[in-house]
């Protein structure tokens, strides 16, 4: 091994190594008799001393020299953690983390060897054997009954500089308050029995190794990626033999194919889990910076983490860095109040911070929650107003959560006086862009007095992500589903009605609004005549797609369908083209590229004016909808009556054969998107009691047609709703309403002139809930409720 | 002995070219390409290279040479570039060379433009003469789309 190499090994080892310090630090301070922390933060400065020393560092060698000794008092309990010491301890690690740095670019570790820093940790250290030698003396006595070994470190460098402790003793004496404290740690030491000295010599023994390392291999992570691709491939391939596996009609073959089936299928997995890591691995350094930043504005707070196991890819772990540090922060400086604030509203001194990670939907979804003053919609609105963010009016209408989410804004920022962490009018929205560039979303939740919770939204890997493919001018493309609104199909005599010119510029009303027209092939130019969409089977297929909180409908020739592509960047000689954001290889082996919607739509100039109008735009339009309009989906119901839900709660509309529907118990489900997804009938949830168990009991017939189904999701729950038939969605006020005639109906309304049921669908899913535990035995209710 | 080194030729309008054998991943018949539109004129497409995505550059027209007759079955030089691999397109793929150093000579003051610094020179052959291309210069693309602006 070279001495670069040597090198190398020695900062990455150290700089983990430093991140756990930082923990450990922060971890101890708390509890701060952990002599196994204690025991395992001394062997790291200890490890990292001795490199330093072999590797000719001096200056980061003496740095850590004086933060070991400081260490060694104490590991043997003569010295008992203290804020103070604590900072001067986690400045070591800062310092160290600094030389190491200068190492990693210069090759040496620097001019600076940080006197000061070295004259604090000295200090400290001596405190102990400061105050005059009638109480020093019980002290050491005392630590005669522990081991030798533990002691060995220190004992040579007390006694070698015994003027040194007597000036100091002097400087200490004036510092009465931190006497008291030896002194418990004296009782402490002679009170501990000799095993517990045991103990820390074992760990001793061990040196500086960390048990995982035995279980764990570093791996590159590019040749990881190269695995990754050669999996992709493997899986292709599979395709292909799987497909001619079925032609040949040879069981052992057949039998071959499957197997290679089944191990390729294990070994994807595999691959993936290889590239997950525990969001714990960012969140580590969190105490860290809470402590720093509480310490900084004079609060007290206690981090609490849930769900640090949750795996994320690493690119996306990287990419979240960063806004999650920004979002702690946050918290703890305007969240949580000042402790005297706090006992006056009747809360412990200590504000608590939570962070909580979790799996949903194939998502994962990170809370930082504080129980803080909580936002104040006053404040929020009018900040707003005066920074000119929204007019007079859109604040008189705007919901609270609109508002809460202002603060996401360009510009907006409430903190009454600029602190060196926050204030300063940037971050929230860098933290909002940061997120949603990695297809994510950020929402916060406030109330006044309890607290704030942001919630991150993001996907489980960017490698692997559902797209839209379409198809224009012969070649296949993919869209992020994410950017997906809806699709727009329009045949016959409605192509040439529903598209207009606004001078030349097409547009269609969608909804009533004007949704502007991009055709892919014309901003592509694979295709010289414009009205090649029209061209191929004279209907007009529009993806409508979001960019930068704009709208706008993509006219492409022919939309296949969804599928889970595997992203791989483009080249840099590629890299300028805007419109693409990567490629991936589709299931036949051809390569088709992954349009970047933003990208797309600068280019077509549907995005042009500065985001702060788009957004103003955005709230206005959310407002304006909140206060006059709703859209509905209407469809009939059992007994053909005519009924409607929010178009807001519906996920998809979905079309299912009959062949597809499964028996759970007797509830009716059915394999969606890799899902189980329920299946509730309005004839069960809503029709008098005999008839419901009548057709609770029902298998569904074999021969009847396909089911309607409308995909919701409430409260975290996806369910499909069975309908008779999907008529229409409508914009509408819905002003004239009346009291409901019969349970899980909200009220009925005027919709389009006729009178219409709005339904209730937290109370369908109650009761959807209970009919079926009601039809079958306990035991069985909570898993067919499912 | 005198010191040599091999080259991987191949042919163009006619005129043979050789890149270093050592700078060559593989030589494939032709594979299906995927267009990429707004891209310079050079990128010819994509192609999937064992799950790998490679650029196809036109090595023709990044030569500013004729554009290939139509019926003629382009044949990928995959190279190794700093940015990864890049398939070069070529008529037709010749033999691997093995040249001695005395025989080079760098391109005559006459040849001009930007393709000048594409060629680092041409090895005495008996019978003929082989260009020699430099990969790093042929695969970058920022010139690529200079030129392609230019041209």
């Amino acid at each position: 091994m070279s001495d670069d190499e040597i090198v190398k090994d020695f900062l990455v080892e150290s700089y983990e190594n430093l991140d756990r310090l930082d923990r450990d630090l922060v971890g101890l301070e708390r509890n701060p008799r952990d002599r196994e922390a204690l025991a395992g933060v001394f062997r790291t400065i200890h490890t990292i001393k001795g490199t330093c020393g072999f590797l000719g560092f001096t200056k980061l060698e003496k740095v850590a020299h004086v933060g070991e000794n400081l260490l060694t008092r104490l590991r043997d309990g003569q010295l008992v953690l203290n804020p103070e010491i604590t900072t001067a301890l986690l400045g070591m690690v800062d310092a160290v983390r600094q030389m190491l740095k200068e190492i990693e670019s210069t090759g040496r570790d620097g001019e600076i060897d940080y006197p000061e820093l070295r004259d604090t940790l000295t200090r400290l250290q001596q405190s102990a054997e400061g105050p005059g030698k009638g109480e020093a003396a019980p002290q050491v006595r005392a630590k005669a009954a522990i081991p030798k070994t533990s002691v060995s470190d220190a004992a040579p460098q007390a006694g070698s500089k015994p003027a040194e402790i007597q000036e100091v003793s002097r400087k200490e004496e004036e510092e009465a308050d931190s006497r008291p404290m030896i002194e418990t740690s004296v009782d402490q030491v002679a009170a501990r029995p000799a095993e517990e000295g045991e103990t820390v010599r074992t760990q001793q023994s061990q040196g500086g190794q960390s048990h995982a390392s035995e279980s764990t291999v570093r791996v590159n992570v590019g040749l990881l990626d190269k695995v990754m691709t050669l999996v992709g491939e493997l899986v292709l391939a599979r395709n292909q033999v799987l497909q001619f596996a079925g032609r040949m009609k040879d069981a052992g073959f057949l039998a071959v194919s499957q197997r290679l089936n089944l191990i390729t299928t294990e070994l994807q997995e595999g691959v993936m889990k290889t590239r997950m890591q525990p969001i714990g691995n960012i969140w580590g350094q969190f105490p860290r910076t809470v402590r720093d930043v509480a310490l900084g504005c004079g609060k007290q707070v206690n981090i609490v983490m849930e769900g640090k196991e949750t795996e994320l890819d690493k690119t996306i772990i990287e990419a979240i860095k960063d806004p999650l540090t920004h979002l702690v922060r946050n918290s703890v400086d305007h969240g949580i109040e000042l402790p005297e604030q706090r006992v006056k509203a009747g809360k412990d001194r200590t504000g608590r911070l939570v962070l909580r990670a979790f799996h949903e939907g194939g998502q994962v979804n990170i809370e930082i929650s504080d129980d803080g003053g909580g936002l104040n919609v006053d404040r929020l609105r009018n900040k707003a107003l005066e920074r000119g963010l929204i007019s007079a009016e859109q604040a008189k209408r705007m919901t609270e959560h609109e508002i809460f989410n202002l603060i996401f804004l360009p510009g907006f920022s409430t903190a009454e006086k600029v602190t060196n962490v926050s204030g300063r009018g940037v971050g929230m929205d860098v933290v909002k862009t940061n997120v949603e560039r990695i297809g994510g979303s950020v929402d916060v939740q406030s109330t006044a007095g309890q607290g704030t919770t942001v919630r991150v939204k993001i996907p489980l890997t960017l490698a692997i992500i559902p797209a839209l493919v379409v198809t224009c001018g012969g070649d296949r493309y993919a869209i992020p589903q994410v950017s997906l609104l809806e699709l727009v199909r329009l045949e016959g005599e409605k192509v040439s009605k529903g598209i207009e010119l606004v001078h030349g510029a097409p547009v269609y009303r969608l909804r009533g609004r004007l949704l502007p027209l991009v055709y892919l092939n014309r901003e592509l130019g694979v295709l010289g005549d414009a009205n090649s969409a029209l061209a191929t089977d004279g209907a007009v297929n529009i993806v409508v797609l979001q960019a930068d909180e704009r709208q706008f409908g993509l006219v492409v020739d022919q939309i296949n369908d969804t599928e889970e592509i595997v992203v791989k960047p483009l080249r840099k000689q590629l890299k300028t083209i805007r419109t693409f954001a990567g490629s991936s290889i589709m299931g036949d082996g051809k390569v088709a590229l992954i349009l970047d919607v933003l990208g797309l739509a600068q280019r077509a100039s549907v995005v042009t004016e500065s985001r702060e109008r788009t957004l103003t735009d955005k709230v206005t339009d959310a407002a304006a909808a909140a206060a006059e309009k709703h859209t509905f989906l209407l469809f009939s119901g059992p007994g053909d009556s005519r009924m409607a839900i929010p178009l807001s709660t519906l996920a998809r509309l979905e079309e299912f054969p009959v062949a597809q529907v499964e028996m759970s118990g007797s509830q009716w489900v059915t394999q969606y998107r890799g899902q189980i997804l329920p299946l509730i009938r309005l004839t069960v949830v809503m029709e008098e009691r005999r008839a419901r168990l009548r057709a609770l009991q029902a298998p569904p017939a074999a021969d009847a047609g396909p089911i309607q189904v409308l995909v919701l999701n409430h409260e975290g729950r996806s369910f499909g709703l069975v309908v008779e038939q999907i008529l229409d969605i409508v914009d509408d006020r819905a002003n004239v309403k009346s009291a409901a005639t019969r349970p899980s109906v909200l009220y009925s309304v005027v919709i389009g002139d006729r009178v219409t049921e709005l339904l209730d669908i937290t109370a369908i899913l109650a009761s959807a809930d209970s009919a079926v535990a009601r039809a079958i035995p306990i035991g069985r209710a909570a898993k067919a409720a499912n | 002995m005198e010191h040599t080194s091999q080259f991987c030729t191949f042919y163009l309008d006619k005129l043979l070219f050789g890149v270093e054998l050592k700078g060559v991943q593989e030589v494939i018949r032709s594979l299906e390409m995927t267009k990429v539109p707004l891209a310079p004129e050079v990128v010819s497409g994509l192609i999937n290279l064992r799950g790998q995505i490679v650029t196809a550059v036109d090595l023709r027209r990044r030569l500013e040479l004729e554009p290939a007759p139509p019926g003629v079955r382009a044949v990928n030089v995959v190279v190794r570039s700093e940015d990864g691999a890049v398939s070069l397109l070529v008529d037709e793929i010749g033999d691997v060379v093995e040249v001695e150093e005395s025989s080079f000579e760098t391109p005559p003051e006459t040849l001009r433009g930007s393709v000048r610094s594409m060629i680092l020179g041409v090895h005495k052959l008996d019978d003929r003469l082989m260009h020699v291309l430099d990969i790093e210069k042929a695969c970058r693309m920022t010139e690529m789309a200079e030129a392609a602006s230019v041209g």
